[in-house]
């Protein structure tokens, strides 16, 4: 964390400062295990195990919070008969059909609670799933193979996936069908003998770290976790978040101040970017994207949810009021209010799929704003390759960066893979305004939008997003006035009416009060809650609605932290409602009553009938802590008195995922597709779920193998920031890390003759690269069992262009993702050998002499050779 | 007193008001300076990059040094703030802890069993290690020799206390660079000239914090009266004491060393030279009193043994 975001780390500090134990899990030392009180060197992705291991301490010896858990968790839920554990199946959870590589997870539902009928139909794509890897399988039609996939999983960011019931529950925790049971008896492998033999980490101080969290949590005192990518770029990332979330919400760490899981994240504003979206598979506040095959009109949209409890059964007047916010008058009850505007996926669209898709020649055209793939992104030669075969491709950035001129300089140039004069693809580079250049919001981690003002104007031809966006909008517009078509209907009734500055700017503050939603007037809403489905209100994402409440930009306000308590409200605005912490009725007791004097935030105030406290109660506030819905209530009336994860249908945290997970209820450790270990846990070794990009550009090492015996991972350092455009182009970043580097240990090290400051060559069955090698015990070496396993770790930030060059780390990365978010594995494979790459096509022949070596396919790029 | 004590004094030992002493009246501003409190300095080097963008100095090239981390190396004429690297095997001690959910021995006042200290020694894997870092700057001597030797004056005493150079009469001579004892004053090599901390000047001129200061998201590095940062970092130590970390130790705040104290002091948890820094620095022009003395008693005696044979000649 302080290499990533020393800024956010100064609050670790005031902690630590305070008396708060700092420990650090990490592969590496860096400077936040230099100011830890304790680091724990870890083998990179095996995080489940390390944490897996934490909830076996947390249930084997009772430490759980269990009020808690019984009140607030479904831990006392009972399981459908039909579920087996991967206790049973070693390795797989009941539902694993093999054919589709993916799970039907009808046998994961609570017992006594009907199956959710519509979940299916949300589901549908993950039901169905399996991007297969096509080319290697049998060359078949490449666009079926990726019909089945929509990712509708991530459409649960803020949500949870439609649950009809409560289902029966068992308070005592004594049903071995009951979640606490399962959960119990799945984690009971996760030994600290296991956790030795996976992570590496030493069984006393794993008992230090397991001490530390439990006495520090519980009535009294509350344990953060914090993450950086580092917990998701795995092929089993969104299991590594749920394992922390069933450790946390066991120590009663959620909706309590000081608790939580606090994901940091990669860029400024990326929480922001996923509220309202730049994925594929959601629309504005997470809700989903629809799909060509099921959600024919409005009705069928929002079905699903139409009858379900909690905050998600008002999506109707959220759907509506977004199309409201796009179409404005055009939109009516009448026509679904233009419903049908919206575009349908028909599959995964995910950034790697659109990769494959160029490669194939089915996807011509690609915008890059903001992002460098040719650098960034996982398997940089087939970011190169897929963008080498576009009819055209607008680069938005700050700077030349590879993406815009792998043409002339990429890699592939050199050793002759691609050829400047047989590359098609125009491109066009638009300059950007920077952050300072332009005024806008940037929502961070904790969901607070931030308001800045431009402070200079850009220079030259460069513009803001916003600017450019909207003129593009005037630009296509124009061109298609007049049509008759209905296709060009869309573009042409979107209200695109901003008000716009003296220099002709779109005024920023204006799309704001767009997104924060107005009612039949026109005056601005407050709150989400008055949002209506009857098209009188527009809110261009719904959780974001009270931002410009009273007509005022809340997310610039800027009370210092002195003038206030410590909640400090009045800085910014945190979605939703500006409420600071999340499910923050979990912050009282049952009853109402604060857990303790130390923790109190909100409670209950009988009296006054109502939820007190300095921050924004998370739940409806005259709801009393006694109150049983009606039978066959839905939406917010059907939420208990104790009831406090109000956003999930049945108030409840899930310890256990009945729905919404593609890879299992509970998170089991898997392998990296690349490992030179044998899973101790299971038969299965890699993530069954997984997804692959099966082309000849993308092979995988396979595990075990002498040919790759090490293991690589890639990260940051604080003096560069992601794939370099913004440092290594600055001569005041770059003389603080002027060059590429790996760092080892001073075993591997001598094992390999690898001299401090001297040259290294990392090779897989993707590519080798070169770098300088730093010698340091900052590196640990890993004893699993009487396996010893080295890692080299791998600052990604270089690429050909800039002040300073080097090969890019992220070359090295292969592509196979996480099934719920479509996220690579950071984690893989490599031989590392002293001296510099060899050059040009010479590379080439370089890298095909280890595949031969190790047996890789290059016609079955993905096996692996782990899998059954 | 006299003559020879006076020069003597003024040189090296503790001075109340540096400002007076360099000539300004009475209502000048306090004397103002850094404390670096290295303990929670998590090596960031934003001070670094504020330093060079507000006072517009380059880069110092594009090497790597190997030397972890460190690749700016030392304070010189590019580069005015320089954060130190230093990894170093630590002397962590294990605690076995038998099964788990027992507390550790000698633990028991601690919230959790883990060590707590912040001497930024941390157990990691089999042993342990130490990352220092700290944020090195120009001292602001109570007694700058580089002011001492300057014989242009463009070194200068500001009102605030602080050294300055004024590049614009610096004639590249030199002389302030060997008489630093710290090593910190260096020439540019393009064009001649002696540069170093301005402790932003400019800034305090408008009631402003330094950048380096300003930037630090940890506040190892904190502006302010140094009379009060004294007891700051004597408040720091103590706590740090407290708590167990006995290598916390003050560099550079006491009056009474050979600088007669420094405007910028540290709180180190190593030995200074582990950091690069002199141990027991002394102002290059203390000596230079009695070297005058010497100076005149040598004349003297060469005049006396002058007049001596002249006096044997006459017989």
């Amino acid at each position: 964390m302080a290499e990533a975001h020393p800024v956010g780390f100064q609050w670790v500090m005031e902690a630590k400062r305070k008396g708060a134990t700092i420990i650090h899990v990490d592969p590496r030392f860096t400077r936040t295990s230099a100011v830890a009180d304790l680091h724990l060197p870890i083998r990179a992705g095996s995080d489940i195990a390390f944490l897996g291991g934490l909830v076996n301490h947390v249930l084997s010896n009772e430490l759980d919070f269990r009020e808690y858990v019984v009140a607030y968790t479904n831990a006392a839920n009972l399981i459908h008969d039909g579920f087996q554990d991967t206790e049973d199946l070693d390795g797989l959870f009941s539902g694993w059909d093999t054919e589709s590589a993916s799970y039907d997870p009808s046998t994961w539902q609570y017992r006594g609670g009907e199956v959710a009928p519509a979940a299916g139909q949300r589901d549908a794509g993950q039901a169905t799933g399996g991007t297969t890897d096509a080319l290697g399988d049998d060359g078949d039609d490449q666009d079926s193979s990726e019909n089945h996939e929509a990712a509708s999983s991530e459409s649960h960011g803020s949500g949870g996936a439609p649950v009809s019931s409560k289902g029966e529950r068992d308070e005592t925790l004594q049903d071995p069908r009951c979640v606490y049971q399962i959960l119990k008896r799945h984690f009971a492998r996760y030994t600290p003998e296991m956790v030795q033999r996976v992570c590496g980490i030493r069984p006393e101080q794993f008992a230090q770290v397991a001490e530390a969290l439990t006495r520090n949590s519980g009535r009294e005192r509350t344990s953060a976790i914090a993450y950086a990518v580092g917990w998701t770029h795995h092929s089993t990332g969104a299991q590594t978040i749920r394992t922390a979330a069933i450790l946390q919400t066991l120590l009663g760490n959620i909706g309590r101040p000081g608790g939580g899981i606090l994901a940091l994240r990669g860029h400024a504003s990326i929480q922001g970017s996923t509220d309202i979206p730049t994925l594929f598979n959601i629309l504005p506040g997470y809700l989903p994207m629809p799909h060509a095959a099921e959600h024919v009109d409005l009705d069928s949209y929002v079905a699903n949810d139409a009858g379900a409890t909690g905050f998600w059964g008002n999506m109707r007047s959220y759907a509506v009021s977004l199309l409201k916010s796009y179409w404005g008058e055009a939109a009516t009850a009448e026509n679904d209010f233009c419903f049908d505007y919206l575009p349908r996926l028909t599959g995964d669209h995910s950034t790697y799929t659109t990769v494959k898709a160029q490669i194939e020649g089915r996807c011509k055209g690609y915008f890059v704003v903001g992002e460098n793939p040719a650098v960034g992104s996982a398997n940089g030669k087939m970011q190169r390759l897929g963008m080498a075969n576009l009819d055209w491709m607008v680069v938005r950035d700050l700077q030349m960066i590879e993406s815009a001129t792998f043409w002339k300089d990429g890699p592939e140039i050199e050793t002759g893979e691609l050829v400047t004069e047989e590359i098609g693809t125009e491109i066009f580079f638009l300059p950007a305004a920077t952050h300072v250049e332009k005024s806008g919001s940037f929502t961070q981690t904790q969901r607070m939008l931030q308001w800045r003002d431009k402070a200079v104007s850009p220079p030259g031809d460069a513009r803001s997003e916003l600017d450019f966006y909207f003129e593009l909008g005037n630009r296509i517009r124009a061109k298609l006035a007049g049509s008759a078509d209905e296709m060009d209907r869309p573009l042409l009734d979107l209200e695109w009416d901003y008000p716009v500055d003296d220099h002709g700017e779109i005024e920023p503050e204006a799309v704001l009060r767009e997104i924060n939603g107005t009612d039949v007037d026109g005056a601005p809403l407050s709150s989400y809650t008055q949002l209506t489905d009857d098209g009188s209100t527009s809110c261009g994402c719904w959780i974001y609605c009270g931002v410009y409440a009273d007509g005022v930009n809340q997310s610039r306000r800027r009370k210092p932290h002195w003038e206030q308590d410590q909640v400090a409200s009045e800085w910014g605005w945190v979605w939703p409602a500006n409420r600071r912490i999340l499910y923050n009725r979990a912050s009282a007791a049952p009853d109402g009553s604060p857990w303790s004097e130390r923790k109190r935030y909100v409670w209950w105030d009988a009296d006054q009938g109502s939820w007190v406290g300095s921050d924004v109660p998370d739940f409806i506030v005259d709801r009393p802590p006694d109150h049983v819905p009606a039978d066959g209530a839905t939406g917010p009336d059907a939420i208990g008195g104790q009831d406090p994860f109000i956003m999930q249908t049945d108030g409840k945290a899930w310890l256990f995922a009945p729905l919404g997970v593609a890879d299992g209820p509970l998170p089991a450790h898997y392998e990296p597709p690349e490992s030179p270990v044998h899973n101790p846990l299971y038969t299965q070794q890699n993530n069954p779920g997984r997804k692959f990009i099966g082309t000849p550009s993308n092979p995988i090492n396979p595990s075990f193998s002498e040919v790759f015996p090490y293991v690589f991972t890639t990260y940051r350092l604080t003096e560069h920031h992601t794939a370099g455009a913004m440092s290594r182009t600055l001569p005041l970043l770059t003389e603080l890390q002027p060059e590429a580097f790996c760092e080892v240990s001073p075993r591997l090290a001598a094992e390999r003759g690898l001299v401090h400051l001297g040259w290294a060559t990392i090779a897989t069955a993707r590519t080798a690269i070169e770098c300088r090698v730093l010698v340091t015990d900052r590196m640990r070496s890993l004893r699993l069992g009487d396996q010893m396993v080295e890692q080299v770790g791998l600052p990604y930030h270089w690429g050909v262009n800039g002040i300073t060059t080097g090969d890019s780390p992220n070359d090295l990365v292969n592509v196979t993702t996480d099934p719920n978010v479509y996220i690579q594995d950071k984690v893989g494979t490599c031989d590392i050998r002293p001296g510099r790459r060899p050059r040009g096509p010479a590379l080439t022949a370089y890298v095909e002499d280890y595949r031969e070596r190790a047996d890789v396919d290059l016609q079955h790029p993905t096996d692996g050779g782990t899998d059954s | 007193m006299s003559l020879r004590d006076s020069l003597a004094r003024s040189l090296h030992a503790p001075l109340d008001d540096v400002s007076a002493e360099a000539g300004f009246a009475e209502d000048h501003p306090p004397r103002m300076g850094f404390f670096t409190d290295t303990s929670v300095c998590i090596g960031c080097k934003a001070c670094e990059v504020a330093c060079k963008q507000w006072n517009d100095v380059p880069d110092d090239g594009y090497a790597l040094t190997g030397m972890s981390y460190d690749n700016t190396e030392a304070l010189g004429s590019t580069t005015w703030r320089h954060v130190a690297f230093i990894e170093k095997p630590a002397t962590v001690t294990s605690t076995d802890l038998g099964l788990p959910g027992m507390g550790p021995p000698g633990f028991e006042g601690y919230e959790s069993g883990v060590p707590h200290g912040e001497d930024q020694s941390t157990a990691s894997g089999e042993g342990g290690l130490t990352w220092l870092m700290s944020s090195d700057v120009c001292k602001h001597c109570t007694h700058a020799a580089c002011l001492d030797v300057c014989p242009t004056g463009s070194l200068f005493r500001t009102e605030f206390g602080t050294v300055v150079v004024q590049p614009d009469i610096c004639n590249g001579c030199g002389y302030c660079v060997p008489a630093c004892p710290y090593g910190v004053i260096d020439l540019d090599k393009e064009d001649g000239r002696a540069f170093k901390c301005t402790l932003c000047y400019d800034r305090l001129k408008d009631n402003q914090t330094p950048a380096c200061a300003q930037a630090c998201p940890t506040e190892s590095i904190q502006f302010g009266e140094v009379s009060e940062l004294r007891e700051r970092a004597a408040g720091r130590v103590a706590e740090l004491h407290e708590k167990g970390v006995d290598v916390a130790r003050l560099y550079g705040a006491d009056p009474e060393d050979g600088v007669g104290g420094d405007g910028a002091f540290f709180l180190l948890l190593d030995e200074p030279e582990v950091y690069g820094l002199p141990p027991d620095p002394v102002v290059t022009t203390r000596d230079l009193g009695a070297m005058w003395r010497h100076v005149g008693a040598a004349a003297g005696l060469l005049g006396a043994l002058a007049a001596a044979a002249f006096a044997g000649r006459g017989r």
